[in-house]
């Protein structure tokens, strides 16, 4: 009786993640089988082409998004930790304000945000840099992060701030060595959602980069599209490895991610 | 609780001061130059040297008077609305059915999430490829029903619907996940009261459920409103906002009067940018003060 449910439950995702499956039979599917109809469903004469030529033109791109994420996390967390703990603990006049200067921030469409960026970066020549790529794509992850590094701090309990003051310690001390340390499950929620949000970030590469010698795997994936519309097996495969991020993701953190999406709408 | 001593506030304000300057620098810098670049008329020699004549509001002028505007205006709020109506209906019903923990009911309920993590270029391109008229696979489904081929993105009656349904499908992870843990925030209690007193399924559903999930649906839906009006990307990438503007949105005409053009016209394009910045800005006050709402109650 209980099965039955698992059964639907197991066709309702089979249907939800049929474009996920789709992507990577496509991306196993020989050229002359591409326009086949029907298509297989399968890719039982599969091929590795596709990889093939992931592996000859798209890995600087993998690269150039590596370190474009990895900047992102970085630069994220050392804005956002002490500003979260200065909120949720040492009561700051204006604070209130601020924390809705951050509410607002979160709203604005990034498309905005890259015309004023275009228009500062071209002026001050980090148009088409991987350190102007880094600064735009970290404001996708900074007002989130202090939303959820706040949210987390207020419930650190008093006593155990009360004790390293009481042995010494000055605020900075506190920060670094008591609240720091015990705030790593939100420090690993913002780290992964700040580096999946740079790693999938289209927006700012394709205004802020589009000219860059170093693009980000977004922009490879794009020119793909636009220039060689036959090789879709290659397309879909610079697909799949572009997911990957995603994927180990959902793996090694289930439960910071589904906390993260909850956090943004249902915390205060 | 640390005091209010004026030693308190200067340590308050130092850990603050990274983040202060930062949105100065790279929130409200950006934001100025975009309403500065709207209020003037730039070039391409202009916007390079920084001399372009301060033209008031024509740009907003000319952006009204465009004929892009009506249709561009039209497709957000479809785009938006069904986008919505379908990303919460179908998120509700998958939470309510998740909520009943059957066996590997958690697994799942994770693999929904997939399509919320696809970095969106990916869903884009492969949501292109399978409305693809020839060799797509929605066609090939639809034809084994009997339904003729359908020019999914190369018609300017569906494009618009293809960009939406893929929206949708991007959605529903997130409604999904939100609503369920809303749903855990009900009693049982409650349920088993309402069993007792003969409510079927149904009827416990319309009457207990959804009157309880209001303030968590009402969130949700506010918080899609302001994510929605934001998309780009995925129009971008599948239609270009064409064939002929039948899927332009405000966010991406804006982009391709600032970016898409061989000769780009800033001015306009941030005017296109501020008018969706002041919806987005709107219904985010109306989310922040239910959401405060919420909270004091």
């Amino acid at each position: 009786m209980r099965y039955w449910k698992t059964a639907i439950g197991l066709v309702l995702t089979g249907v939800m993640l049929f474009p996920v499956y789709w992507m990577i039979n496509v991306s196993f599917t020989r050229d002359t089988d591409m326009r086949k109809s029907p298509p297989s469903w399968f890719p039982v004469n599969g091929t590795l082409e596709g990889y093939r030529a992931v592996l000859d033109q798209q890995l600087p791109y993998l690269g150039v998004s590596l370190v474009v994420g990895l900047g992102t996390v970085a630069l994220t967390l050392l804005v956002s930790a002490p500003a979260a703990y200065s909120l949720a603990k040492l009561r700051p006049r204006g604070g209130g304000v601020l924390g809705f200067v951050l509410l607002i921030a979160q709203m604005i469409p990034g498309i905005i945000m890259a015309m004023g960026f275009y228009a500062i970066f071209l002026s001050t020549g980090v148009l088409n840099t991987i350190p102007g790529l880094i600064v735009a794509d970290s404001t996708l992850a900074v007002p989130f992060a202090v939303l959820i590094f706040t949210a987390f701090m207020s419930g650190i309990p008093e006593e155990l701030l009360q004790a390293a003051r009481t042995d010494g310690a000055g605020t900075f001390r506190t920060f670094w060595s008591i609240v720091l340390p015990v705030s790593r499950n939100s420090i690993i929620t913002v780290s992964l959602f700040a580096f999946l949000w740079a790693w999938s970030d289209f927006v700012f590469a394709s205004t802020l980069d589009q000219g860059g010698d170093h693009q980000p795997i977004t922009l490879g994936i794009y020119h793909y599209i636009g220039n060689n519309n036959q090789q879709w097996n290659a397309i879909m495969a610079t697909a799949v490895i572009a997911s990957i991020p995603a994927t180990i993701l959902l793996i090694i953190a289930q439960r910071y991610v589904a906390a993260g999406v909850t956090a943004g709408a249902v915390k205060d | 609780m640390a005091a209010r001593t004026r030693s308190g506030q200067w340590a308050a304000w130092a850990f603050l001061a990274p983040v202060a300057v930062y949105l100065l620098v790279f929130y409200a810098y950006p934001l100025y130059r975009n309403v500065e670049l709207s209020l003037r008329n730039y070039t391409v020699r202009s916007f390079v040297q920084g001399d372009a004549p301060f033209t008031g509001f024509a740009n907003y002028i000319k952006i009204f008077g465009d004929a892009t505007f009506g249709p561009a205006l039209w497709h957000t709020v479809v785009f938006t609305v069904v986008s919505l109506a379908f990303q919460f209906g179908i998120g509700l019903a998958l939470a309510v059915f998740f909520s009943r923990n059957f066996r590997l009911s958690a697994t799942l309920r994770a693999l929904f999430l997939v399509p919320w993590l696809l970095p969106l270029i990916v869903s884009a391109s492969t949501w292109s490829w399978m409305l693809n008229s020839d060799s797509g696979v929605i066609n090939v489904v639809l034809g084994a029903f009997g339904i003729d081929p359908v020019n999914w993105l190369t018609s300017p009656d569906w494009s618009l619907w293809s960009v939406t349904i893929a929206n949708i499908w991007i959605g529903i992870p997130f409604n999904l996940v939100v609503l369920y843990s809303g749903l855990q925030g009900i009693s049982p209690a409650i349920y088993e009261a309402a069993a007792l007193d003969g409510a079927g399924g149904w009827q416990r559903f319309w009457k207990v459920t959804f009157p309880l999930l209001r303030p968590v649906s009402a969130i949700t839906l506010l918080l899609g409103l302001v994510y929605t009006l934001k998309v780009f990307d995925l129009i971008w990438i599948m239609t270009k906002g064409g064939p002929s503007g039948s899927s332009t949105t405000f966010a991406t005409w804006s982009y391709r009067l600032g970016f898409g053009n061989l000769v780009p016209s800033f001015g306009p394009g941030a005017a296109v940018g501020n008018l969706l910045i002041v919806m987005a800005l709107i219904f985010g006050l109306i989310y922040i003060r239910v959401q405060r709402r919420q909270a004091h109650t």
